[in-house]
């Protein structure tokens, strides 16, 4: 993959959320540094992963890009336009191109809407199809994520997750994006469910060549379904690398105790593997602590760890990490 | 062999709803020997949870009922015990741990109050006697200044600690038997490991058995000796652990095995997976509870249900596809 094929580039991305007190008079009195200047590209027709643990800032990262939530500062640019600075109709139009599957399949589409309606309701907004198209439309895109066609005029709860999954993929495909996040799309499902929602994204992926962002906690199915993977922890990326070289060579420390965290289905493999047990929890991103956020649980953490912030470097080609342990 | 310290023979727990009977176990039969951890496996609404609720006699009743079965502990059964006799076992000898510690927890009682509430009420300490042994269980399971944080609510407390403080609660009374019911899936994966490094040790130093229920059949890998696999409130396959990943016989657990991606990268680019979608517990299983997901199924899955069977020692399935080609073999 070459540089001109970015489809997304994301430069010193923040978001902070003001918390705010007072009755009548509303003052911040804090942030929430959920997302604190991130900057990666994603490449055309790849998948990067975003893994963290809650609270790390990828769904916020995920919401950001799409301007679902403005950013407190940084750029997106999506195709050679910079999404933070567009607006109205020219945002709009935009966002056909962009598109978002949630994790929830049961909050996530109208109860009183049947499936034909939430498939077409983008395609009301955004085209000018007449009724008939539509719904010839919504029937092509139900057997493309392998739903019956005849489905059309039934309501979500007449529907299993993982096949109410399949409609918001349905909904999502309507507009022929591009770019699609992925937000824990699979993480309320039973694990055989999983595989069959897995597998659907990885077709399509293949027959429309589709970009995705899939942002997860699950580090074996990121594995799995990504090209490249990208670490966060408290609204910093903290290591990115193509996945192969992530998984067997991680180099950040936050990105070895996490993966050695991670139970594999094999007991024989298991009696063998070293884990390395993070101490404490993960600070509060109202009040992140001065120098490398994660400072306060690693384990090799000395006096500049507690002073400089990282920085955010290529240490190997497309090799990017961020910590002052890590030599070249 | 160990000692069996829990032995339950064919379980059958329904619950009556509006809606009509649901079959939730349908004759469960399982042992687990002193100090070996057991691990439970199956999808939502296997009736994993059922099983270790009725065990203890913890479903509501009604809408529930135990149709028939026995549960003997320590040369008793459960089942049949008085309500007085029963609150003497749970909680002391036997102990049971919950997925989500937040709603577990009394907001509103300090942790404090809510550790000592088992001791004072099964071992008759007095409150100071109390208090100390609060203090050391809290410390026992981590939980840095302990003496300090008896007066916190269980919400100045993070999830993974949460699940320390309930865990203390439940090895208050050194219990035999420990049944822990998901108890990481609500917590990240870096807690996760902490909270089974932590039991695992405290395992091998207090000698308990465990049940471990999950549907992450990475946890039970590295936890359990044993693996129980349910589906629609049956066993359909039973191991001794290295056996059951090395040679799954079940088409279930084969299938559940093959749509895991491995953290470690050894596995089929593709993932398999298992069509359709976990029966409906409306309908008293006639016919095998599988067959309609399976890939193998053949004409006689559709008529019986089939009862579990050696394959081997320590491993049981239940499944007429095995039978056939065991028939084949010995036909040849």
């Amino acid at each position: 993959m070459t540089e001109n094929n970015v489809i997304l580039h994301v430069e010193g991305l923040k978001k902070h959320f003001p918390i705010m007190r007072g009755l009548f008079i509303k003052r911040a009195v804090g942030h929430v540094q959920a997302v604190d200047g991130i900057s990666f590209d994603v490449y055309r027709g790849e998948t990067l992963g975003l893994v963290g643990e809650s609270g790390c800032g990828k769904s916020t990262t995920g919401r950001v890009i799409l301007q679902l939530y403005r950013p407190t500062a940084g750029k997106v640019i999506f195709d050679g336009k910079d999404l933070t600075e567009l607006k109205g109709e020219e945002l709009r139009r935009l966002r056909p191109r962009l598109q978002m599957i949630f994790q929830d399949p049961y909050a996530s589409l109208n109860p009183r809407m049947t499936v034909g309606e939430l498939i077409s309701e983008p395609m009301i907004i955004h085209t000018n199809k007449t009724r008939a198209e539509r719904n010839d439309r919504v029937k092509e895109l139900l057997e493309l994520v392998g739903l019956n066609p005849k489905f059309d005029r039934r309501y979500p709860h007449e529907f299993s997750g993982g096949q109410r999954q399949r409609i918001g993929v349905a909904r999502a495909m309507s507009l022929n994006p591009e770019f699609l996040v992925c937000d824990e799309p699979i993480s309320a499902l039973d694990v055989s469910v999983q595989a069959q929602v897995v597998n659907l994204l990885e077709e399509l992926q293949e027959q429309l060549g589709l970009t995705y962002l899939f942002i997860a906690h699950d580090l074996s199915m990121v594995r799995h379904i990504s090209t490249r993977v990208a670490v966060m922890y408290l609204g910093k990326l903290m290591e990115m690398a193509n996945r192969e070289e992530l998984y067997e060579s991680p180099l950040h420390p936050y990105t070895q105790a996490l993966l050695s965290a991670v139970p594999v289905p094999d007991p024989v493999v298991e009696e063998q593997r070293k884990r390395i047990i993070l101490e404490g929890d993960v600070p509060s991103p109202v009040n992140p602590p001065p120098g490398c956020v994660f400072n306060t649980r690693c384990p090799l953490a000395v006096d500049v760890c507690y002073k400089e912030i990282p920085e955010w470097r290529e240490i190997r080609p497309k090799h990017l990490v961020a910590c002052h342990r890590v030599e070249a | 062999m160990a000692p069996k310290v829990l032995e339950v023979n064919d379980l059958v727990t329904r619950f009556y709803t509006p809606e009509g009977v649901v079959h939730a176990v349908n004759g469960v039969s399982f042992h687990l020997d002193e100090g070996e951890t057991l691990g439970i496996v199956g999808e939502s609404g296997c009736g994993k949870s059922v099983t270790m609720l009725s065990i203890l006699r913890l479903i509501p009743e009604p809408p529930g009922k135990i149709e028939r079965g026995e549960a003997v502990f320590m040369g008793r059964d459960l089942l049949k015990l008085s309500r007085e006799e029963l609150r003497f076992v749970r909680g002391a000898q036997i102990a049971m741990i919950f997925q989500d510690p937040m709603t577990s927890l009394n907001p509103v009682i300090t942790i404090g109050k809510q550790v000592a509430e088992q001791v004072l009420e099964h071992l008759g300490m007095t409150e100071a006697q109390a208090r100390e042994r609060t203090i050391e269980l809290l410390s026992t399971v981590g939980i840095p200044n302990a003496a300090d944080r008896l007066g916190d609510f269980p919400h100045q407390f993070s999830g993974g600690m949460r699940q320390r403080v309930m865990i203390a609660m439940a090895l208050s009374c050194s219990p035999q038997i420990l049944i822990a019911d998901e108890p990481t899936t609500a917590l990240d994966v870096t807690i996760q490991a902490q909270i089974i490094d932590l039991i695992k040790e405290l395992r091998d130093r207090l000698g308990m058995a465990i049940i471990w229920i999950t549907h992450d059949l990475g946890i039970i890998a590295g936890l359990a000796e044993r693996v129980v696999v349910m589906y629609a409130g049956f066993i359909v396959e039973h191991a001794a652990v290295k056996e059951l990943y090395a040679n799954p016989r079940h088409p279930y657990t084969i299938g559940l095995l093959g749509s895991l991606p491995r953290v470690d990268g050894r596995h089929a680019r593709r993932l398999a997976n298992i069509v359709g979608r976990p029966p409906d517990l409306l309908q008293e299983a006639r016919f095998c509870p599988f067959a309609p997901r399976c890939a193998s199924v053949i004409e006689h899955c559709w008529e019986e249900n089939p009862l579990l069977r050696l394959v081997g020692t320590d491993h049981q399935i239940a499944c007429w596809v095995d039978v056939e080609k065991a028939v084949k073999e010995v036909a040849r």
